[in-house]
C-alpha cells in the first residue's frame, strides 16, 4: 500500500504532461513577438501592458478571472464529452441557450418572490436543463443513428445562435425582448436571482467563479472515483471492450453528452447571473469555440482547465489596457492564442525546438484533440 | 542442408542493450547472421525478440553495443538506413493498403513516375522477375484486400526483394497462416537462402524452428541464453532452454465428471455484420465439468458463436440457455452476471483496455458490483486487492499493478484477462482462440488453469484454431465447418487425423479461389 501512495503521488506531481503546453505558450509569446516587431512596435513594451492589463492591480485580477469564468464551464463541457471520445464542438450553442433559459426564467413573476438562496440556483437549474437538452441532442442522435456529433452540434450552434437572436430581438410579436429597450436584449432578470458579486470589477468577478472551480474539482471526482466517469473513460478509450464488459455504450454517449451540455448552459447561466443581467444577441459570441481550444491546452485534464480557462480569460481581459497604452490591436492577442493552439496541436513542433522526447506516458489514455475526429 | 561453419558473416549485433524506462528488453546480446543462413530466434513473448530485430532494423537506436553489417559497424537513424544496407523485415502484422493493387504497394515509397504520372510497368516487370526468381507466385495486378493471408506475406516478401533486400527478418511469420500455408511458406523461405539470402525466422514455435532453422539462438529475458542445433536438439530441450525450467508439455488431466447441462443451444443461427448467415442450425450442449472444444479453421462461424453465446451479437433464430435462463436476446452484462466468463478472441479489442492499468482491467466487467463499487463510487481498495492476486496468482510479470495493460507482453495481457475471468464467480467459461499469439511458458499456464476450472465443475467451451490445444485440453471435440457443428464425438473416440480431415474439408474451398 505504501509503494501504492508513492507511485500515486509521483503520478500527481508529474509535470512532464503539462511540459509541452507550457512550452507551447512560450513558444507562442516568442511568435508572436515576432509578429510584433514586424509591424513596427515593441514587443516587450507591448507584453508588459498585457501583462499589467491581465494582474496589473486588484481590480485587474479580479477582471481577469471574471473573463475567466464562463471560459471554465464551456471548456469542462469539451473536456468532458471528449473523455467519452466525443467531440462536443457544440459549447457555443449550449452555453447561449443555457444563457437564454436563465434569463427567461430571471424574469418570471414567480422568482421575482423567492430569496437569493432559492431564485440563483433555480435560475442555473434552467440553464444546466437548457444546455442539456441541446447537448443531450446530439448525443441521442449519435446513440441511435450513428449521425456524427460533430455535425450535429455544428449545426445545433447555428440553429441556436439565429434562434435566439430571434427570441430576443423579434419585436412582433414580443417573445424575449425588453419592449422597453432601445435595443434588442431581455429584461433585467430579478436582483434575487443574481449571483452575488466578489469584486465590482469590469467584467465583475462572482460567485460564479467559485462554482466553475467547484465543477472542475466535481468533474475530476467523477472521471476518476465513480462508475460512472469509469464508463466515460472506458467508451472513450476502446468502445469494443466497454461493450465487452457489458456498459451500455450508447446510453453513457447520451448521458455524457447531456452533461456536457448542461456543464456549458450553466457557464451560460451563471454569466446571465452574474454579471449583465440580461442577455442580449451576440454577448457570448466564442465563448464555446474558444473552450475547445482551452480543452486542448489542458489536454482534457478537468484541474488543468482551471489555470488553463484563467490564462485565456486573462489575456483577453489585459488585451484591452495593451490596446491603450501600446495602441496595438487586440488581435495581436488573438494571434497568440492562436499560436498557442497551434503549437499545442501540433506538438512535433514544440518538442523539435525543446528536444523533448516523446514519454510512454504521453501515448497513454491521450487528449489528441487535434489529431482526428476520434474512433467511430 | 547445412550451411558452412566459415560463410561470412553479413549480419552482427554485438553486445546490444536496449532499455526501456524500468524494463532491460535486451541486455548484453550478441547475434550472427552467416549468409545463405536461416537463424531462427526463439524465445517467448517479453523475451526481447521484436527490440533486438528493431534494433538491427533501425527503429531503435541501442543503448549500448554496436550493429555491423558485412563486417562494418553501421549506425540507423531509421528503418529506411537499413533497407540501404540490405536488411528488409517482414512484420507480423502486414504493412500493406489493402485497396491498392499488389505492385502499387510494392511500389509504394518507391515509385518511379513519368511527367507526374505514376509509372507502375517496370514495378510490374520487376514483381513478376522476383515472382518467378523466387517462387512468390503473386499477380502484380490483385487488389491486396482479395488475397488471403497467405499471399499478403508473399507480398511482403517481394516488397522486401524488390528493395534489393539481403538479408531478411521475419517476425512470427506462421503465426497467422494455417497449416498447409506453413508448409507452403517454408518452401518459400528454403528457396530465398539456396539463392542466396540470409534470413533471420523470429518464432515460439517449436515445431516449426525444428523444421526450418539451421541455427538457432534462444532468448530469455533479454538475454541470449543459449544456442542450439537443429540437427541434434528437440523441442523438449529448446522449450526448457526458452521456459528456463522444464516444460511440460502435455496437460496434465484426469477423466471429466461431467455434470447437469450449464449450456445448452439449440437450433442457432446468427448473422455477421455484413447480414451473411454464418452459424447454421446448431445444437450443442456443454455440461458442468467438462470442456467441449471446438475445432475449425477460422471463419467458419467461431466468432459469431462465441458472440452469440456471450451475448455480444443477437441470434437470428434458435435458443441460448445457460442453466436454465434464456439468454438468447440478453445483453452482455445480464450474460456476465450470469456466471459467464469470456475470454474473448480479440484481447486488445475486447478484452482490455490498453491504456487503463492492470487495476482498471480487472474490474472491466465487474466494476459496478459489489465490493468494487458501493452506490455508484468505485472502491479503490478491493480492486486494488483482486489486481495484486491476480498478478501473484496467474503470474503476471509487470512492475506493479499500476502499469497500463498495454505496457506488458501479450502472455501477460491475456493472463490478465484470463484471470479476471477465472476468478469471478463463473458457471460457465467461453474461452475463444486462448493462447495465439502465446509463449509455451504462458500456453501451458493457461491450459493448466482451464483444467483447473473444470475441475471445479466449470463448464467450458473452448474454441481454438489450434488442433493441439484442443486435442490436449477437450473432453468432447466439434468441429465448425461452415457454420454447422460437424463430428461430435468424445475425445476418446475420435482421432487427429479424423478432426483434421473434417477441418480441412473447408480449407479445401478455400484454396480453390
Amino acid at each position: 500500500m505504501r509503494r501504492d501512495l508513492g507511485a500515486q503521488l509521483r503520478r500527481s506531481l508529474d509535470l512532464q504532461p503539462l511540459l509541452v503546453p507550457l512550452l507551447a505558450i512560450v513558444l507562442a509569446f516568442v511568435s508572436g513577438a515576432i509578429a510584433i516587431l514586424a509591424i513596427g512596435s515593441d514587443p516587450i513594451e507591448a507584453y508588459a501592458a498585457l501583462v499589467r492589463g491581465m494582474v496589473g492591480s486588484t481590480d485587474r485580477i479580479a477582471a481577469s478571472l471574471g473573463r475567466s469564468t464562463p471560459f471554465i464551464g464551456a471548456a469542462l463541457a469539451v473536456a468532458f464529452a471528449f473523455r467519452a471520445g466525443l467531440f462536443n464542438i457544440g459549447a457555443e450553442g449550449q452555453l447561449l441557450v443555457g444563457a437564454t433559459a436563465a434569463a427567461w426564467v430571471g424574469t418570471w413573476a414567480t422568482v421575482r418572490g423567492l430569496p437569493g438562496v432559492v431564485a440563483v440556483p433555480v435560475l442555473l437549474l434552467a440553464g444546466i436543463v437548457a444546455g442539456g437538452i441541446w447537448g443531450g441532442i446530439p448525443g441521442a442522435l449519435k446513440a441511435r443513428t450513428g449521425a456524427h456529433e460533430v455535425i450535429v452540434t455544428i449545426m445545433l450552434n447555428a440553429i441556436a445562435l439565429l434562434y435566439v437572436r430571434w427570441l430576443v430581438s423579434s419585436q412582433d410579436p414580443v417573445i424575449l425582448r425588453d419592449p422597453g429597450a432601445t435595443v434588442p436584449r431581455t429584461a433585467t432578470i430579478d436582483d434575487a436571482a443574481r449571483l452575488p458579486g466578489i469584486v465590482d470589477s469590469q467584467p465583475p468577478l462572482h460567485w460564479g467563479f467559485l462554482v466553475m472551480v467547484a465543477l472542475a474539482i466535481l468533474v475530476r471526482f467523477v472521471l476518476q472515483r465513480t462508475t460512472f466517469g469509469f464508463e466515460v473513460r472506458t467508451v472513450g478509450t476502446n468502445t469494443d471492450a466497454a461493450r465487452y464488459a457489458g456498459m451500455a455504450v450508447g446510453r453513457t454517449i447520451l448521458v455524457t453528452m447531456a452533461v456536457s451540455g448542461a456543464f456549458a448552459g450553466l457557464a451560460g447561466a451563471g454569466e446571465i447571473s452574474g454579471t449583465a443581467g440580461f442577455l442580449s444577441p451576440g454577448v457570448f459570441v466564442s465563448i464555446g469555440f474558444d473552450s475547445i481550444a482551452i480543452a486542448l491546452l489542458a489536454r482534457a485534464n478537468p484541474l488543468a482547465i482551471v489555470p488553463a480557462a484563467i490564462l485565456w480569460g486573462s489575456m483577453l481581459s489585459g488585451a484591452g489596457l495593451m490596446q491603450q497604452e501600446v495602441g496595438l490591436s487586440i488581435d495581436v492577442v488573438r494571434i497568440v492564442q492562436a499560436l498557442v493552439l497551434l503549437f499545442v496541436a501540433a506538438d512535433v513542433i514544440v518538442r523539435t525546438v525543446f528536444r523533448l522526447r516523446k514519454t510512454r506516458d504521453d501515448a497513454l489514455e491521450t487528449t489528441d484533440l487535434a489529431s482526428g475526429w476520434g474512433g467511430q | 542442408m547445412p550451411v558452412a561453419p566459415d560463410a561470412p558473416v553479413v549480419l552482427e549485433g554485438r553486445g546490444i542493450t536496449k532499455t526501456f524506462p524500468g524494463v532491460i528488453a535486451n541486455q548484453d546480446v550478441d547475434l550472427t547472421l552467416r549468409a545463405g543462413e536461416i537463424h531462427c530466434l526463439l524465445g517467448e513473448n517479453g523475451a526481447g525478440k521484436s527490440t533486438l530485430m528493431n534494433v538491427l532494423y533501425g527503429l531503435y537506436q541501442p543503448d549500448g553495443g554496436e550493429v555491423l553489417v558485412h563486417g562494418e559497424p553501421v549506425r540507423f537513424g531509421s528503418s529506411a538506413d537499413a533497407i540501404a544496407h540490405g536488411i528488409g523485415m517482414v512484420h507480423q502484422h502486414f504493412q500493406l493498403i489493402p485497396t491498392f493493387t499488389v505492385a502499387e504497394n510494392v511500389a509504394l515509397g518507391n515509385e518511379t513516375s513519368r511527367r507526374g504520372v505514376l509509372d507502375l510497368d517496370g514495378t510490374r516487370e520487376r514483381i513478376r522477375d522476383i515472382s518467378s526468381r523466387y517462387g512468390l507466385h503473386v499477380d502484380p495486378d490483385a487488389v491486396v484486400g482479395e488475397l488471403s493471408v497467405g499471399v499478403q506475406q508473399r507480398i511482403e516478401l517481394v516488397k522486401a526483394l524488390y528493395r534489393d533486400a539481403e538479408i531478411l527478418i521475419l517476425d512470427e511469420p506462421t503465426a497467422v497462416l494455417t497449416p498447409g500455408e506453413v508448409d507452403e511458406f517454408f518452401r518459400v523461405v528454403r528457396g530465398l537462402v539456396d539463392k542466396g539470402k540470409s534470413i533471420i525466422f523470429i518464432t515460439h514455435k517449436l515445431r516449426e524452428v525444428l523444421a526450418v532453422a539451421d541455427r538457432i539462438t534462444v532468448l530469455r529475458g533479454g538475454r541470449a541464453v543459449g544456442s542450439a542445433d537443429p540437427t541434434t536438439a528437440t523441442e523438449q530441450d529448446l522449450a526448457n532452454l526458452m521456459v528456463g525450467r522444464d516444460v511440460v508439455f502435455t496437460v496434465d488431466k484426469g477423466p471429466a465428471s461431467p455434470g447437469a447441462a450449464v449450456l445448452v443451444i439449440e437450433g442457432l443461427e446468427v448473422t455477421d455484420g455484413r447480414g451473411v448467415t454464418t452459424v447454421t442450425d446448431l445444437d450443442l450442449t456443454v455440461r458442468a465439468g467438462e470442456i467441449l472444444g471446438i475445432a475449425g479453421v477460422e471463419g467458419n462461424g467461431q466468432r459469431e458463436l462465441v458472440e452469440a453465446v456471450t451475448g455480444m451479437r443477437t441470434a437470428s433464430a434458435g435458443t441460448i440457455t445457460v442453466l436454465g435462463t434464456d439468454i438468447t436476446r440478453a445483453n452482455p452484462r445480464t450474460v456476465a452476471d450470469l456466471g459467464v466468463g469470456h475470454v474473448p478472441e480479440d484481447r486488445n479489442r475486447h478484452g482490455v483496455v490498453g491504456a487503463f492499468s492492470i487495476a482498471d482491467n480487472v474490474v472491466l466487467n465487474q466494476y459496478h458490483k459489489a465490493p468494487f463499487s458501493q452506490r455508484a463510487l468505485r472502491r479503490e481498495g478491493p480492486t486494488r486487492e483482486l489486481a495484486r492476486t491476480i498478478v501473484r496468482d496467474f503470474d503476471v510479470r509487470t512492475p506493479g499493478i499500476d502499469a497500463p495493460v498495454q505496457t506488458l507482453s501479450g502472455g501477460n495481457q491475456q493472463k490478465v484477462i484470463v484471470g479476471r475471468e477465472m476468478t469471478r464467480d463463473v458457471k460457465l467459461l467461453v474461452v475463444a482462440q486462448p493462447t495465439r499469439g502465446l509463449d509455451v511458458g504462458s500456453i501451458e499456464f493457461i491450459h493448466r488453469r482451464i483444467v483447473e476450472l473444470r475441475d471445479r465443475g466449470v463448464a467450458v467451451l473452448l474454441v481454438s484454431a489450434e488442433l493441439d490445444e484442443i486435442l490436449s485440453l477437450s473432453d468432447r471435440v466439434g468441429v465448425l465447418y461452415r457454420g454447422r457443428l460437424v463430428g461430435e464425438h468424445d475425445r476418446a473416440d475420435t482421432t487427429r487425423e479424423e478432426i483434421g480431415l473434417l477441418m480441412a474439408s473447408g480449407s479445401r474451398a478455400e484454396v480453390a479461389t
